[in-house]
C-alpha cells in the first residue's frame, strides 16, 4: 500500500487534533494571560482540552476508518480505536481534575503538556512498528517528566522529576539497545515481520537479551518491580491530578503495547513459565517481573502513610497482577490485560480526584488528613471506599472482576492449564497482604476522628463530578463487565486474534 | 414474593436507609425492621412455595458474562432454603437487638443490610463467579460494623476477621478458578460443574484448598482464632450476624462448593477435617471452660459448635450432612440469642463483661428476663433434647459414628465439656453463690425492652420448634441433599 | 386400651407448670392451691390408670403411637406395662408429697419452685412411658434441667458446686447414653425399645456393629459392642446410682432443699433402675451376663461401702443419703445377677423384687426426707444428729411416724421394705448365693447406723433447746399418716403391686 498523506491523515485524525487542540490552548492561554485571573485562564484551558479529547473521541468513531499505514507505522483497528477512546475520557477526566490548580501560572502550558502527553499515548497505541513506538513512548514519558515537576515551587517535585527522568533516559536507552539487537537478531522493525524473523530464526541468545532489554524498558514504564524506583517519589510530588494522568492514562497505553508487543512481534519467543516446565522467553522474564511486583508493592505499602505513596506501591502491586496475564499470553491476555488496565486506571483517577479534593482541604495527603473523612464529607469517603475496595479487588467493584478474569486467563492461557498457578496463588496471597493497608486507609476514612484542622475548601464540583462518574463507572464496570468485555473481546475477534 | 426476592430487598433497604442521611437514627432502625421482616417474609413464602421436591429451582437465570460463561443465576434447593430462612430470622432478630443504636444509625443499618443481601445472593447462588461475589460482599461490612461500631479492642478485632476472611477467600478463588479451568467446561455453572468429575490427583490438593479457605470463617481449628476476638469486638447485632449466618458462610461453602464439586476430595482427607473438628469442638471447649470475660465464653462455644457442623460435613454421609446442615441453622438461632443476651441485655446495662464482676451483681434479680432466657438459650446451647441443637448433634453424631466412631467418642467429650463451660457461665453470671458479696450496680439497670424481649423470643421459639418438630427442616434438607447438585457427592460416598 | 390417656396425664403437668408461671394466680397463695391441685389431679389420674391397668396382659398398654421425625426413625411412642405403671405411679405421687411440704422453702417464690416442679414431674412421666429413644432422651434430660434450677435456686449451703456437680455428672451418663444409641442406630438398629430389645441376642449387636461401623480388626463390632453397652450402662448407673459412680448423690441430696430430696430420692433415681429395666437389660442380656464379674462386685460396694460412711455422718439428710445408695444397690444387684440362665424362678423374684423395691424406696425415702423437712422447719434448718435427744418425749407422733418409716427403710417384716428386699435376696441367693451372703452384710450395717439415727433423735436427755419442740401439725399428721400407711399396706399386701408387675417378670425371665 503506498503512502497516502490524505489516509494518515484520516486515520490520525484524532491525534492530529489533539495537536491542534494543544496549540490553541496554548495561544488562548497567552491571550488571556493579561487579565490575569488565574482561575478563569485555568478554566478556559481545562474546558478547551476537554473539549479537544472529547472531540477526538468522536473522531475516533465517526471519521476514522479501519486500516494500516505501511510498515505498521500507524494501524486503527477497533481495538486500538477503544483503547484510545479510553486514553482520551481518562485524560478528559485528568484535566477536568486539574480545574483547581493553583501550583503554577503557566495553566496553558500544564494543559498542553497533558494533551501532548495523551498524543503520545495515542500513538503508543497505534504503533505496530518498534521505531514508532520508541518515538511515542519518549514523547509521552518527556510530557510526564514535565508534568511530574510543574510545581517548581516543590524542591520535592524537582527532585522527582529528576529522578524520573534520568531513569526514563535509562530505561529509554535500555529499550532502544533492546530493540536494536532484535533488529538485528530478525532484521525488522514492524511487529509482524519481526515475528515472521522469530519464527524462523529461533530463539538466538542475540534475541533472548534483546528480549529482555526490551521487557526491562517496558516494566519501567508500567512501574513494574524492580524497575518502580521512579514511581513512589513521582506519585507523592507531582501534582495530584498530574499524578492521576501518570497512573491513569499512561498506564492504559503501556501495558496495551506491552501485552501487544509480546503477542504479535514475539509471540513464538514467547518461552514458557509454568512452574516446573520454565523455557526461556519474554513470558519468564514478565512472570518474574510480576512476581517481583506482586511481593514487593505491596509489602511496601503496608509501610506507607502518604496516601500517593501507598497508591503508588499498589500501582506497582498492579502492574504485576496486570503481567501475570500479559505472561500467560494469547489472545483472552490481552483481553484482560485490556479490561484490567482501563477499570485500574478509572478507579485510580477517581481515587487521586477524591486525594485531590482531601489535599486542597486538609493540606496534605498523609494517612492523618484522611482521618474522620466520613464525617466531614460522606459522599467523598463513599466515593473513596469503593475506589479502595475496587483496588483490594472487592465484589461487585470493576478491580473484582478484573483480577478475577486476569486470574482465570492465567489458569487458562496458552501456557498450559494450571501452569501459572503459582503465579496465581502468589498473586492471591498477595492480595490478602494488600487488604491490611488498604483497611487501614478505610479504618482512618470512617472509623476514626478527624485529627488534622480543615480549610474551607475552594469550590470543587467539576472534581466531584469526575469522582462520582469514576465511582459510577467502577460499580457498573464490576456489575456488568460484559459492557467492555464484550466489544473488547469481538474487537479482539475482528483484528483476528 | 419469593425467595429470590430476599436479595433485592434486602438491597433496597440498605439503599433507602442510605438515602434517609443521618438525621433520623429511628427511621433508620424502621427501614431496617421493615426490611428485615419482608426478607423474612419473602423467604417463608418462597419456602412454603419451595414444597420438599428434591429438584433445584432455577429463580432466575441471565447471562452475565457471556464470554466467560458466566450466568447470573440465582437457584435454590432445600438446603438453600433452610439457610435462607435462618438469615431472615437472624436479620430480623438481630435488628431487634440493635434497637438502641443511635452512633451513626443510618450507616450500621445500612452496612447491616448490605451484609444480610450479601448472605442471601451466597446462598442462592449457584454460579461459582456470583457465590464469590456475594461471598465477599459479606466480608467488608462486617469490618465496618466492627470497627466502628464494637467495643473491646474492636480495631484489632476486626481488621483479624476481616484478615483471616481474606485469606480465606484468596485461597477459594484460586481453587475456583483452577476448578472452572481444569473441568474444561468453560463455564461457572456449578451445577454443571458438579456433573463434571475432576481428576481424582487434582481434587487431592484443590480440595484442601477450598475447603479450608471456606471452613476458616466456619471457625476450623487452628484457623479459629480471629472468631472469639471477632465477636469480642463485635456490637451485638454484629457478633449475632457474625456466629448467625456468617459461620455460616463458611461451612455453606465448604458444603456446596468443596464437597458438592470435589468428592473424591473430601472422600480423600475426611479424616483429617474429623480429626481437625473434634480437636476444635473439645480444644474451644476446654478454653470456654477457664475465660473470664463473658463474651468470649459464648465466642469459644461457637468455635466448639461450629466444629460439629464440619464433623457432620467430614462424615460426608446422609445423616452426618444433614445434621450439620441443621446445625448450621440451630447454632445460628442460639448463637445469635446468646450474644443477645450477652451483649445487647448484659453488657449495655453493666458495661462489664468479667465474671467476676457480674457474679457480685446479682443479675438474676436485677434482669430476671435476661436470667431466663439465657438459661433456657443455655440448655438449647447445651445440646439438651427439646431445643434445635439436640437434633443436630444427635445427626451428627450418628454420621460420624458411622464414618469416625473415634471421633464420634470424642465429639461426645466435647459435648460434656460444652455443657460445663455454659453451666459454668450460667452459674457465674446469674446464678452465682451465696458466698459472693453483693455489689450494687454504678446506676440502675434499665429493664429489658420491648425489642429485646420480642427478639429473643423469636430466637428461642424458633429454636423450641426446631428441636419439637424438626421434620419440616430435615425434609427440605433431606430434599436439597437428593437435588441434582449433589448427585456426584451421592454416587461418590455411596450413599442409598 | 387406647384413648390419649399417657399423653393427658403426662402434659398435666406442663399445662399448670405454664399456668401457675404466667396463667391466672398472682399470689404465693394461690399459686401454691394451684400447683397442689395439679399435683394432686396427676396423682389421681395415675390411680385412675392403674386401676384402669388391665392385670393380665403382658405388653404394652395405654399404647399411642404416631410419626414424629419419620426421617431419624423417631415416633411418638408411649405405653405402660407393669414396670411402666408402678413408676408412673411413683412419678404421680412422689412430687404430691414433695408440694405438700413445699411451703416453707417455696415462701416468696412460689412463681418459680411449683412450675419447676411440676417441669420435673413432666420430665418424670416422660421418661417412664416413652417407649422411643429420641423422645425418652427429651424428658430425661428434661428432668436434669428443673432438678438442677431447684437445687441451685432454692438450696442451701453448697448449692452452688453440688448442683454443679450434679448437673455435670448426669449429663456425661447421658451424653454416653446417647452416643451408645446413636451407634445402635446408626448399626441400622431402631430408636425403638421394643424393637430393640434382645438385639445383643447371639453376638447379633456385635455383628451390626462391625457390619455398619468402619473400626478396623476382627473384633471391632466386639470393642464398639462393648463400648455401646459401657455407655448405656454409665447413663444409668450414674443416675442410679453405682458405686463408684455416686459421688455427686451426698453433696446433692444435702444441699438440695428437702422437699427437692424427697423427688431427687424418690423418683428420679427410680430413672437410672428404670432404665437398666426397660433399655438396658433387655438389649443387652449377653453383656450383663458376660460382665457380672465386674458389675455384681460393684453392685456388692454400692450396698455395702455408703453404710460404712453414713456411720460417720452427722448430718441427718447425708445419712439417709447414703441409705438411699444402699438401698438402690439392691435393685442394681438384682439387676446384674439374675439372667443367669436356669434360674427362672429366682429370676421373677428377683424382678419383682427391683419394681418393688422402686416403689418402697420411692414411698421410704421420701417419707423420711419429708421428716426431715418436718425437723429443719422446727429448729430452723438444724440437722446435726448430735444437737439432738430425747425427741420422742416432746414429739411423740412425730417420733413414732418417723420411727415406722426408719423401721421400714432397715426392712422390718410386716413393713414394705422387707417384701422387696426379701424377693431380692431370694432371686440373687437362686443364681449367686455368694453375693447374697456378702450383699446380706450390707443389711445389716443399714440396720445399724439407722437404728444409730433413731436413738441419737428420739432417745437420751432432751436438750434445752428443744424443750419446746413442736410435735406434728394436723396437715403433718395427715400426709405422713397417709405415707405411713402406704408402707403397712404394701409391707402386708405386696400383690397390689405384684399383680401388675408379675405377668411382665415371669415373661422377661421365661423369654431369657
Amino acid at each position: 500500500m503506498a503512502m497516502n498523506y490524505l489516509d494518515l491523515a484520516r486515520l490520525a485524525a484524532a491525534e492530529i487534533l489533539l495537536v491542534v487542540t494543544a496549540l490553541v490552548v496554548l495561544s488562548v492561554d497567552l491571550g488571556l494571560r493579561q487579565c490575569d485571573d488565574l482561575a478563569r485562564r485555568t478554566r478556559w484551558a481545562v474546558a478547551l482540552g476537554v473539549a479537544g479529547c472529547v472531540s477526538a473521541v468522536v473522531i475516533l468513531w465517526e471519521l476514522v476508518p479501519e486500516g494500516a499505514m505501511p510498515a505498521g507505522m500507524f494501524a486503527s483497528d477497533a481495538l486500538t480505536r477503544g483503547v484510545k477512546a479510553g486514553v482520551l475520557l481518562l485524560t478528559a477526566g485528568s484535566l477536568l481534575l486539574s480545574r483547581g490548580i493553583r501550583f503554577t501560572p503557566h495553566v496553558g502550558e500544564y494543559v498542553a503538556t497533558v494533551i501532548l502527553g495523551a498524543v503520545g499515548m495515542l500513538l503508543i497505541v497505534s504503533s505496530e512498528n518498534v521505531l514508532i513506538l520508541f518515538l511515542a513512548l519518549e514523547l509521552a514519558s518527556l510530557c510526564l517528566y514535565i508534568l511530574t515537576g510543574f510545581d517548581k515551587r516543590s524542591a520535592q517535585g524537582t527532585e522527582a522529576a529528576l529522578k524520573y527522568f534520568l531513569f526514563g533516559g535509562m530505561a529509554g536507552a535500555v529499550l532502544l539497545f533492546g530493540l536494536s539487537l532484535v533488529y538485528g537478531a530478525t532484521g525488522a522493525i514492524e511487529f509482524g515481520k519481526i515475528a515472521q524473523g522469530v519464527a524462523e530464526s529461533g530463539v538466538s541468545p542475540v534475541l533472548l537479551m534483546g528480549l529482555v532489554m526490551v521487557m526491562v524498558g517496558l516494566g519501567f514504564k508500567v512501574a513494574s518491580a524492580p524497575f518502580h524506583f521512579w514511581a513512589p517519589d513521582a506519585y507523592q510530588a507531582a501534582p495530584t491530578p498530574a499524578a492521576g494522568f501518570i497512573a491513569a492514562g499512561s498506564k492504559v497505553a503501556s501495558f496495551f503495547i506491552l501485552a501487544k508487543l509480546a503477542e504479535s512481534a514475539f509471540g513464538p519467543a514467547m518461552g514458557s513459565s509454568a512452574w516446573g516446565r520454565f523455557a526461556p522467553g519474554w513470558s519468564p522474564v514478565l512472570a518474574t517481573m510480576a512476581a517481583m511486583s506482586m511481593v514487593w508493592g505491596n509489602l511496601a505499602a503496608l509501610m506507607q502513610t502518604n496516601v500517593k505513596r501507598l497508591l503508588a506501591y499498589s500501582a506497582v502491586a498492579h502492574a504485576g497482577y496486570t503481567l501475570v496475564a500479559i505472561a500467560a499470553g494469547g489472545p483472552e491476555g490481552l483481553s484482560a490485560v485490556t479490561f484490567y488496565a482501563v477499570t485500574y486506571a478509572i478507579t485510580t483517577l477517581g481515587a487521586f480526584g477524591v486525594v485531590g479534593l482531601v489535599e486542597s482541604a486538609t493540606g496534605g495527603a498523609e494517612l492523618d488528613h484522611f482521618a474522620g473523612l466520613v464525617k466531614r464529607s460522606p459522599r467523598l469517603a463513599v466515593c473513596l471506599g469503593i475506589f479502595v475496595l475496587s483496588l483490594a479487588g472487592i465484589p461487585p467493584l470493576a478491580g473484582f472482576f478484573g483480577k478475577f478474569y486476569l486470574f482465570l486467563v492465567a489458569l487458562d492461557g496458552s501456557v498450559g492449564s494450571l501452569g501459572l498457578l503459582w503465579l496465581v496463588a502468589l498473586g492471591a496471597a498477595t492480595t490478602c497482604v494488600s487488604f491490611y493497608y488498604y483497611l487501614v486507609l478505610l479504618k482512618k476514612v470512617f472509623v476514626e476522628d478527624a485529627v488534622m484542622p480543615e480549610r474551607a475548601a475552594p469550590g470543587t464540583g467539576v472534581e466531584s463530578a469526575v469522582v462520582w462518574a469514576s465511582t459510577i463507572l467502577v460499580v457498573l464496570l464490576g456489575c456488568f463487565p460484559g459492557w467492555i468485555l464484550t466489544p473488547l473481546r469481538s474487537a479482539l475477534m475482528a483484528v483476528g486474534w | 414474593m419469593g425467595l429470590a426476592h430476599t436479595i433485592w430487598i434486602s438491597l433496597l433497604g440498605a439503599a433507602w436507609v442510605a438515602l434517609l442521611g443521618g438525621r433520623r437514627p429511628g427511621a433508620a432502625r424502621a427501614v431496617a425492621l421493615i426490611t428485615s421482616l419482608a426478607g423474612l417474609i419473602s423467604g417463608l413464602v418462597g419456602a412454603l412455595g419451595f414444597g420438599v421436591g428434591n429438584e433445584l429451582v432455577t429463580l432466575w437465570r441471565v447471562p452475565w458474562v457471556p464470554g466467560l460463561g458466566i450466568d447470573f443465576h440465582l437457584a435454590a434447593d432445600g438446603v438453600s432454603v433452610v439457610m435462607v430462612l435462618l438469615t431472615g430470622i437472624a436479620a430480623v432478630a438481630g435488628v431487634l437487638f440493635s434497637w438502641n443504636i443511635e452512633h451513626r444509625s443510618n450507616e450500621f443499618f445500612g452496612l447491616y443490610l448490605l451484609l444480610i443481601a450479601g448472605v442471601y445472593g451466597v446462598f442462592l447462588s449457584f454460579d461459582l463467579f456470583q457465590f464469590f461475589a456475594f461471598y465477599e460482599l459479606a466480608i467488608v461490612p462486617k469490618y465496618f460494623l466492627i470497627a466502628i461500631w464494637g467495643s473491646t479492642r474492636r480495631e484489632y478485632g476486626a481488621m483479624k476477621l476481616a484478615l483471616y476472611s481474606f485469606v480465606g477467600s484468596a485461597m477459594v478463588l484460586v481453587g475456583v478458578l483452577a476448578m472452572v479451568v481444569v473441568s474444561g467446561n468453560g463455564s461457572f455453572d456449578m451445577v454443571k460443574l458438579a456433573s463434571t468429575p475432576l481428576p481424582v490427583g487434582f481434587q487431592a490438593w484443590a480440595f484442601p484448598l477450598v475447603f479450608v479457605g471456606f471452613a476458616i470463617l466456619a471457625g476450623l481449628w487452628p484457623f479459629h482464632t480471629w472468631a472469639p476476638t471477632g465477636h469480642v469486638a463485635a456490637p451485638t447485632a454484629a457478633s449475632m450476624l457474625l456466629a448467625g449466618v456468617v459461620m455460616k458462610l463458611g461451612a455453606y461453602g465448604a458444603l456446596r462448593v468443596a464437597m458438592m464439586l470435589m468428592p473424591l476430595g473430601a472422600k480423600q482427607w475426611g479424616g483429617v477435617v474429623a480429626g481437625l473438628a473434634v480437636v476444635g469442638i473439645v480444644y474451644a471447649a476446654l478454653v470456654a471452660l477457664v475465660q473470664t470475660d463473658f463474651k468470649f465464653v459464648i465466642g469459644y462455644s461457637s468455635v466448639s459448635h461450629m466444629g460439629f457442623v464440619l464433623l457432620g460435613l467430614a462424615a460426608a454421609n446422609p445423616r452426618g450432612v444433614a445434621g450439620a446442615v441443621l446445625q448450621m441453622f440451630s447454632h445460628g438461632v442460639i448463637a445469635g440469642l446468646l450474644f443477645g443476651v450477652v451483649g445487647r441485655m448484659v453488657y449495655e446495662r453493666t458495661h462489664t463483661r468479667e465474671l467476676s464482676l457480674l457474679e457480685g451483681l446479682r443479675l438474676a434479680r436485677l434482669l430476671p428476663f435476661a436470667g431466663v432466657i439465657f438459661v433456657l438459650a443455655s440448655v438449647a446451647s447445651m445440646g439438651l433434647p427439646g431445643f434445635s441443637g439436640f437434633v443436630a448433634e444427635l445427626q451428627v453424631l450418628m454420621g460420624a459414628w458411622q464414618a469416625f466412631p473415634a471421633a464420634a467418642l470424642a465429639a461426645g467429650v466435647g459435648v460434656v465439656l460444652s455443657v460445663a463451660f455454659t453451666l459454668r457461665v450460667v452459674q457465674r453470671a446469674f446464678l452465682p453463690d451465696d458466698t459472693v458479696p453483693v455489689t450494687e450496680p454504678e446506676h440502675r439497670l434499665a429493664p429489658i425492652t420491648v425489642p429485646e424481649k420480642l427478639g429473643a423470643l423469636l430466637l428461642l421459639g424458633v429454636s423450641l420448634w426446631v428441636g419439637i418438630a424438626p421434620r419440616g427442616l430435615m425434609e427440605w434438607i433431606d430434599a436439597g441433599l437428593a437435588s441434582p447438585g449433589f448427585a456426584t457427592l451421592r454416587s461418590t460416598m455411596g450413599w442409598p | 386400651m387406647t384413648g390419649h390417656w399417657i399423653t393427658l396425664l403426662t402434659f398435666l403437668p406442663l399445662v399448670g407448670a405454664l399456668t401457675v408461671a404466667w396463667g391466672g394466680p398472682r399470689s404465693g397463695a394461690a399459686r401454691r392451691r394451684v400447683a397442689l391441685l395439679v399435683h394432686a389431679l396427676v396423682a389421681m389420674s395415675a390411680m385412675g390408670l392403674a386401676v384402669a391397668f388391665d392385670t393380665s396382659a403382658t405388653g404394652m398398654q395405654f399404647v399411642e403411637r404416631l410419626s414424629w421425625v419419620p426421617g431419624l426413625g423417631v415416633e411418638y411412642h408411649v405405653g405402660v406395662d407393669g414396670l411402666g405403671m408402678v413408676s408412673v405411679l411413683i412419678a404421680a405421687l412422689i412430687p404430691l408429697l414433695a408440694a405438700v411440704v413445699s411451703d416453707r422453702v417455696a415462701a416468696g417464690r412460689e412463681g418459680v419452685y411449683y412450675p419447676l416442679l411440676l417441669l420435673l414431674q413432666f420430665g418424670l412421666l416422660g421418661t417412664f412411658t416413652a417407649l422411643n429413644f429420641f423422645h425418652w432422651f427429651l424428658f430425661w434430660e428434661l428432668g436434669l434441667v428443673p432438678a438442677y434450677l431447684l437445687v441451685r435456686l432454692f438450696g442451701g449451703k453448697g448449692a452452688g458446686p453440688a448442683s454443679f456437680q450434679f448437673f455435670v455428672y448426669t449429663m456425661v451418663g447421658s451424653v454416653a447414653l446417647l452416643l451408645a444409641f446413636l451407634a445402635l442406630r446408626a448399626a441400622g438398629g431402631s430408636f425403638d425399645f421394643l424393637e430393640l430389645a434382645g438385639a445383643d441376642r447371639g453376638g447379633a449387636l456385635g455383628r451390626a456393629l462391625a457390619q455398619r461401623l468402619p473400626w478396623g480388626g476382627p473384633d471391632a463390632g466386639n470393642v464398639l459392642g462393648w463400648l455401646v453397652f459401657g455407655g448405656v450402662l454409665l447413663g444409668f448407673a450414674v443416675k442410679v446410682p453405682l458405686w463408684p459412680f455416686h459421688t455427686w448423690l451426698p453433696d446433692t441430696y444435702t444441699a438440695a432443699p428437702s422437699p427437692v430430696t424427697m423427688v431427687l430420692t424418690g423418683a428420679m433415681s427410680k430413672m437410672g433402675v428404670y432404665g437398666l429395666l426397660r433399655i438396658a437389660w433387655p438389649i443387652f442380656p449377653e453383656h450383663f451376663a458376660a460382665a457380672q464379674g465386674v458389675l455384681v462386685p460393684l453392685a456388692l460396694a454400692t450396698v455395702i461401702l455408703p453404710t460404712f460412711t453414713a456411720f460417720v455422718q452427722r448430718d441427718l439428710k447425708r445419712v439417709l443419703a447414703y441409705s438411699s445408695i444402699n438401698h438402690l444397690g439392691y435393685c442394681l444387684l438384682a439387676v446384674f445377677v439374675v439372667g443367669t440362665p436356669g434360674s427362672e424362678a429366682g429370676t421373677a423374684a428377683a424382678l419383682n423384687g427391683v419394681v418393688l423395691q422402686m416403689l418402697n424406696h420411692a414411698l421410704t425415702a421420701a417419707t423420711l426426707f419429708g421428716f426431715v423437712e418436718v425437723l429443719e422447719r422446727r429448729t430452723g434448718g438444724v440437722r446435726d444428729l448430735e444437737a439432738f435427744g430425747g425427741l420422742r418425749r416432746a414429739a411423740p407422733v412425730f417420733c413414732g411416724l418417723m420411727g415406722i418409716s426408719v423401721f421400714a427403710s432397715v426392712g422390718l417384716p410386716g413393713l414394705n421394705g422387707f417384701v422387696s428386699e426379701f424377693l431380692i435376696f431370694r432371686g440373687i441367693f437362686a443364681a449367686a448365693p455368694w453375693a447374697a451372703a456378702v450383699a446380706s452384710l450390707g443389711l445389716l450395717t443399714t440396720a445399724v447406723f439407722l437404728l444409730k439415727v433413731m436413738q441419737r433423735l428420739f432417745h437420751g436427755e432432751l436438750s434445752v433447746a428443744w424443750v419446746g419442740f413442736p410435735d406434728l401439725t394436723m396437715r403433718e399428721r395427715v400426709w405422713t399418716g397417709a405415707a405411713v400407711a402406704g408402707m403397712l399396706v404394701l409391707g402386708v399386701y405386696p400383690d397390689l403391686v405384684l399383680q401388675w408387675t408379675n405377668p411382665l417378670v415371669l415373661r422377661l425371665a421365661g423369654g431369657n
